[in-house]
């Protein structure tokens, strides 16, 4: 039993069906009674995760790994990058475009709560090309 | 424990036809049909009634206490829920309904509306305190505080630790009554006037204390008949009784307790579909901002339970003109919060939900459940009994279910028994006959 993997096509010009990845997985994290904390770390760190994907990256794929030690995120889009990940990692800073902002998005709290949430995360970005965020939550801490 | 599975909300066999109304709108799957009728998994049971209010059989039932069970008690107080209130038409005066209370054999009288009032006290306290984690979610309704139990588990830690209002009526009502006729506890008897089931199993098996000080809990519906005969005969002057004010009146309603707290920031929401939705959302943080989430698992509130028996939102209207000549508020805390008022013990996490407790087997259940529903036809025609495919994959894994119990899978099982028979009685015989119509003459 190497573990379960799932993927996920996220829509770019569907906003209404955003979160309902993340709403998947956090139900099978339930079925299979991880910690209460450990859901509440992924759920909202994809929540996060597959939201910017809408709004900056035009769609993409989130493909998720779980085994018995940890929950694998992996999300890729061919969206225009991030020019200075430094600074898009800072609270607060936000590039979504005024129609995104007026549905209560586009705080600049995206790329901060899914570090906050997750225990390892990795941003590899290519102007031009996309992103690609890793993301890991371990069952023990 | 057998008693931890006590549950107002019940089947009756004989009236249960076995289609799966029920089964669809239970929102914590807890209902399959099984050799033609229909079983409450006791564990996943919230008590929240929907059940009861969708079966068009009548099936489904509550069991209540019966209000000739006062008798036992020699000091008898009724409690009840302001949503009783909300039950009469042209009611302007809330001593009608307390003194007609009085004239069916109570000795007293304990609004649950006035604990509303200083539930909703401390409530403002403890949000002033800056202490709880927030949204804080109200703990009023049992079924909606089962679910969170059973559904929402980091949830938990956002629940007002406070007892509902009619567990603190009757603890305060007790006392009261002890003290004034020298009777033991065990003679005085608090017989809570209920709007839905929920509240009867929150009497009989608490969450959040060790036990409950109310005997008896009767429905709003056997109560009705009787009060209406003895509000009739009441003389013009009424014997002053009404305790509470609009706030506690208000919480017979969806909205009332949040508006109480008196924050601005405040959600309230109703129905169980729309509680379990805000839920969702909090849990992935999406209601960032907010103080206070009141959640009714009936639409419209507790005038909403399905023990009442007007329509709710006419009850709602009601409730809304009955406290429009009461003070805001008649009950106040004297300073602190009484222990009483607060919750003496944690309301753990029910892992009803989860497949298996080691991570790793529940996800070789997982899987397995993947691949049987790969074979399902993914209709979600509940004609297995159980309410989706999905559900059925499950049942499955759990080994409570076998593929076949879906009709579609039985039938093309049986379809190809049927070629396997047909070619073995008639041997070459199909084959020669097709062989025939191919080759026209």
């Amino acid at each position: 039993m190497s573990g379960l993997h799932y993927t996920y096509q996220v829509p770019g010009d569907d906003f209404t069906r955003a979160g309902e990845a993340s709403g998947a997985v956090k139900g099978t994290l339930k079925k299979l009674g991880f910690p209460p904390e450990v859901v509440r770390k992924v759920s909202i760190a994809m929540y996060e995760g597959e939201i910017n994907l809408v709004i900056h990256g035009g769609g993409g794929t989130i493909d998720v790994d779980i085994d018995g030690e940890k929950v694998h995120m992996v999300l890729s889009d061919h969206g225009p990058g991030i020019p200075d990940i430094a600074k898009a990692m800072e609270e607060g800073w936000s590039t979504a475009p005024d129609n995104v902002r007026s549905l209560g998005f586009g705080a600049g709290m995206g790329l901060p709560n899914m570090k906050k949430y997750s225990d390892e995360m990795k941003v590899e970005s290519t102007v031009g090309e996309g992103t690609t965020v890793t993301m890991t939550v371990y069952l023990r801490g | 424990m057998e008693e931890q599975y006590f549950h107002s909300v019940t089947l009756n066999p004989d009236a249960c036809k076995g289609c799966i109304t029920c089964v669809k709108r239970c929102p914590t799957e807890a209902i399959r049909v099984r050799g033609g009728k229909a079983h409450i998994l006791r564990d996943r049971c919230i008590d929240c009634g929907e059940c009861i209010r969708v079966c068009p059989h009548h099936a489904k039932r509550a069991v209540t206490d019966r209000l000739a069970g006062m008798e036992r008690f020699r000091w008898k107080i009724a409690l009840p829920a302001p949503a009783l209130y909300g039950q009469f038409n042209n009611l302007d005066d809330v001593d009608l309904v307390l003194g007609g209370l009085i004239a069916m054999g109570f000795d007293q009288v304990f609004e649950v509306a006035a604990a509303a009032e200083l539930v909703s006290d401390a409530t403002r306290l403890l949000l002033s305190q800056g202490l709880l984690e927030r949204p804080v979610i109200s703990s009023a309704c049992p079924a909606v505080l089962r679910l969170i139990r059973v559904r929402f588990p980091q949830l938990l830690g956002n629940v007002l630790p406070l007892q509902a209002p009619v567990e603190l009526a009757a603890r305060i009502a007790k006392r009261q009554a002890a003290r004034r006729t020298g009777l033991s506890p065990a003679e005085i008897g608090c017989v809570f006037i209920s709007p839905c089931p929920a509240k009867v199993t929150a009497a009989k098996h608490p969450l959040g204390t060790a036990r409950s000080d109310i005997d008896l809990v009767v429905s709003v519906s056997e109560v009705y008949p009787h009060l209406l005969g003895t509000m009739k005969a009441l003389p013009a002057t009424l014997q002053e009784l009404a305790a509470a004010g609009k706030t506690g009146i208000g919480w017979g309603r969806s909205g009332g307790e949040a508006a109480a707290t008196l924050h601005e920031r405040y959600l309230a929401a109703d129905g169980i579909e729309n509680v379990i939705r805000v839920l969702e959302d909090m849990e992935d943080e999406k209601l960032r901002g907010l103080d206070f989430v009141e959640l009714d698992a009936c639409a419209s509130g507790c005038v909403g339970g399905v023990l009442t028996i007007e329509n709710p939102y006419v009850a709602a209207a009601r409730l809304k003109r009955l406290g429009r000549y009461r003070p805001v508020s008649c009950n106040h805390l004297e300073d602190a919060i009484p222990p009483e008022a607060k919750w003496d013990r944690e309301v753990p996490f029910a892992p009803v939900m989860q497949l298996d407790p080691d991570p790793l087997r529940a996800m070789e259940m997982l899987s397995k459940m993947s691949e049987i529903e790969e074979r399902l036809p993914g209709l979600d025609c509940g004609s297995c009994g159980a309410p989706s495919c999905r559900a059925l994959a499950e049942d499955i894994v759990r080994g409570y279910a076998a593929e076949d119990s879906c009709i579609y899978v039985l039938k093309e099982k049986l379809e190809a028994v049927m070629e396997t028979m047909m070619a073995e009685s008639f041997g070459e015989k199909p084959r020669a006959e097709e062989g025939e119509e191919v080759s026209p003459q």
